[in-house]
C-alpha cells in the first residue's frame, strides 16, 4: 500500500446476526459495487475488498494479481514495471497486474466510495467472522496506512465468468432515495414523512459510514423540529431517523444497533447503495415506494 | 403488508410494525414483556433465533427488532412466529421472563451458561455518594446490590455492554451523573437510570461507579464474545 487517500478500509459482507450483542452489521457501504468487484475477479461471495473515500488508493503488486475496481467513477491507471507505457482502465472491469506494477485509483468524478477487489481476497485475520472495519465500535482491521502489506488469499475457485459489468460502468448516480414508511412515521405526523418527501435535502460534511446526515434548505433552528424521543429500540441499515433538530440521518452499515429517535422511513436495499455514494454537498430527495 | 400496527387483544400487548421489507419491530408495554418475548425466540441466550431465515432478534427497552432474509423466509411467517412466542410468554406468566427463570425449577444459582456470578470489589469512586443519595449505608448498598437478582435485558452503548434489570432495582435507581467521565476503566460496575452495567472496555461514561471486576465482559476472540448476552441471569458477589 503506497497511499490510502482520505480513508481506505477493508470491508466485506459484514457481521450479520450479532446486533443483540451490540455489534452492528458493518460491511461494504455499497454492497452492489462490492458484489460486482468480487464477481469480476472470480471471488467467492464474502471476500474482503478495499473501500476508499474519494479515491487515492495506490497499490504495488507483489507477484501477478487479478484486480477489479467498482463503485465511484474515476480514473484507474496501471503504471507498469519495466518501463512499459501506463494503461488506463474503466471502473467496472477486471485487469491484471504484474509483479511491481502500480495501480492508482484517482479521485472520482461521480460517487464517493471506490471498491477494489483482488482475486483471492485480502486475507487479513477476521474479527467475529468478518474482515470489515466498523468505524463506530472499532471492531475489525484498523484503517490502512501507507506502507501496509496486504496478504492475498489462495484461490481454488472458478475463473470469473465476466471481465466487464456494464451495469457497474453505466450506473445511474441517484439523487432520489426510495423509501417505505418507517415504524414511527405515525408518531411524528407532518413534520416527519411528509416533510421528508417534500424537501430537497443537502448532504452534510459530517456524514460517514455510520450515516448520511442531511440539512434542509432553511436550516433555521427548530424548523421541522420535534421533542419526541423513544425508549431505545433496534435500528437497521437504511433507517431514516429524525432527531429533534428536524435534520434526518440515513443510517449506513456502521449504524448504532439501537437508537431513541423516531424512524420515519426506511430505504430500500438498492437505495442504501445509492445513499452510500452521496458526497457532501449533493442534493438529494426521497420518494415513497410500496413495500 | 400494511404500515398499521397490529392492535387489539394480541397476547402480551404485542404490536408489530414493519421496518422496510426485511425487519419487524415487535413493541410491548414494558421491559419485562420485551425480555419475556425475546427469551421465546432463542433456545438459549447464545443460540441463533429459532426460525429459519431470521438473521437476528434484538431486544431493547420495550421492543424486540427481528431482522430476516426475505429470500429465505417472509414477513407473514415471521409475524406468526412472533405471535406464537408472545402467546407462550403470556401463558407462562410474568415470572417466567428469561431463560434462567424458565429453568429455575431445576437449575441451581450458577448452573448453565445463562447464569453468571460476577465477583466485585466495591471500591468505586462514586460508592459513598451513591449510598448517600439513596439514603443507605455503604454496607446496605452492597447488600442490596449483591442480593438483587439481575438479568441482562438488552445491550446498548458498546459491544457487550448489558443493561441489567433487577427485581429490587427500584431502590437502586438514580439518574446519570450530571458530568460524564471522559474515561471509565474496563470492568467498572456502575448504576444509572434503574439499570446496572459493567463497562466492557475503557470508554467515556456517565454512570455512577460503585466497584470493579476482573471478569472479561467482552472478548471478540471467544465463541461467546459477550459474557452477558441478553437473558443472562447475573449475581454480584462481594470479594471484600
Amino acid at each position: 500500500m503506497l497511499a490510502t487517500g482520505t480513508l481506505t478500509l477493508l470491508q466485506d459482507a459484514g457481521r450479520p446476526g450479532l446486533a443483540h450483542l451490540g455489534v452492528t452489521g458493518s460491511g461494504a457501504a455499497d454492497q452492489g459495487s462490492y458484489r460486482a468487484a468480487n464477481r469480476l475477479v472470480g471471488n467467492a461471495a464474502g471476500e474482503a475488498v478495499l473501500e476508499s473515500v474519494l479515491g487515492g488508493i495506490v497499490l504495488r503488486a507483489r507477484g501477478a494479481l487479478l484486480v477489479a475496481v467498482t463503485g465511484a467513477t474515476g480514473s484507474v491507471v496501471v503504471e507498469r514495471s519495466g518501463g512499459r507505457a501506463a494503461v488506463e482502465h474503466p471502473v467496472g472491469c477486471s485487469f491484471t497486474l504484474g509483479d511491481g506494477d502500480v495501480v492508482r485509483v484517482g479521485p472520482p468524478t461521480q460517487g464517493l466510495r471506490t471498491t477494489l477487489a483482488v482475486r483471492g481476497g485480502f486475507a487479513v485475520p477476521p474479527t467475529l467472522g468478518s474482515r470489515s472495519s466498523d468505524v463506530l465500535s472499532g471492531l475489525g482491521p484498523a484503517p490502512l496506512r501507507a506502507g501496509d502489506v496486504l496478504p492475498v488469499g489462495d484461490v481454488a475457485g472458478e475463473w470469473p465468468e465476466a471481465t466487464l459489468l456494464p451495469g457497474a460502468i453505466g450506473r445511474r448516480w441517484g439523487r432520489m432515495l426510495a423509501v417505505t414508511p418507517g415504524p414511527r412515521a405515525d408518531l411524528v405526523g407532518a413534520a416527519g414523512l411528509p416533510r421528508l418527501l417534500a424537501t430537497e435535502w443537502t448532504v452534510s460534511a459530517a456524514s460517514n459510514r455510520v450515516g448520511v446526515r442531511l440539512v434542509g434548505p432553511q436550516s433555521a433552528p427548530g424548523s421541522g423540529g420535534h421533542a419526541l424521543t423513544l425508549p431505545s429500540e433496534g435500528m437497521i441499515v437504511g433507517a431514516v431517523q429524525l432527531p429533534p433538530s428536524g435534520e434526518p440521518v440515513v443510517f449506513l452499515r456502521d449504524h448504532p444497533v439501537t437508537g431513541g429517535y423516531p424512524v420515519i422511513a426506511v430505504l430500500t436495499p438498492e437505495a442504501v447503495d445509492v445513499a452510500a455514494q452521496l458526497r457532501p454537498g449533493d442534493a438529494v430527495g426521497f420518494e415513497a415506494v410500496h413495500g | 403488508m400494511t404500515g398499521a400496527p397490529r392492535a387489539s387483544a394480541s397476547p402480551l400487548g404485542l404490536q408489530l410494525r414493519p421496518v422496510g421489507a426485511s425487519a419487524l419491530l415487535a413493541e410491548v408495554p414494558d421491559a419485562r414483556s420485551a425480555l419475556a418475548l425475546y427469551s421465546r425466540l432463542r433456545a438459549q441466550p447464545s443460540a441463533p433465533p429459532s426460525l429459519d431465515g431470521v438473521i437476528d432478534a434484538v431486544p431493547a427497552e420495550r421492543t424486540v427488532l427481528v431482522t430476516f432474509d426475505p429470500g429465505r423466509t417472509d414477513a407473514a411467517r415471521v409475524r406468526r412466529w412472533l405471535l406464537e412466542a408472545a402467546d407462550a410468554a403470556a401463558a407462562a406468566g410474568p415470572a417466567a421472563a428469561g431463560w434462567a427463570a424458565q429453568g429455575s425449577a431445576v437449575a441451581g444459582p450458577t448452573d448453565g451458561p445463562h447464569r453468571v456470578d460476577i465477583r466485585v470489589t466495591y471500591d468505586g469512586p462514586d460508592l459513598d455518594d451513591v449510598a448517600r443519595t439513596l439514603g443507605l449505608t455503604v454496607g446496605d448498598l452492597i447488600a442490596l446490590h449483591t442480593g438483587t437478582r439481575w438479568t441482562a435485558a438488552f445491550i446498548g452503548f458498546a459491544p457487550g455492554f448489558a443493561y441489567l434489570t433487577g427485581d429490587d432495582a427500584g431502590r437502586l435507581t438514580l439518574p446519570r451523573r450530571s458530568t460524564p467521565r471522559s474515561s471509565v476503566p474496563a470492568g467498572s460496575v456502575a448504576l444509572a437510570a434503574g439499570y446496572c452495567g459493567v463497562y466492557p472496555r475503557e470508554s467515556p461514561g456517565g454512570w455512577h461507579l460503585i466497584g470493579r471486576t476482573e471478569a472479561t465482559l467482552w472478548d471478540a476472540g471467544r465463541p461467546a464474545p459477550a459474557l452477558l448476552a441478553p437473558g443472562t441471569a447475573v449475581r454480584f458477589v462481594d470479594t471484600g
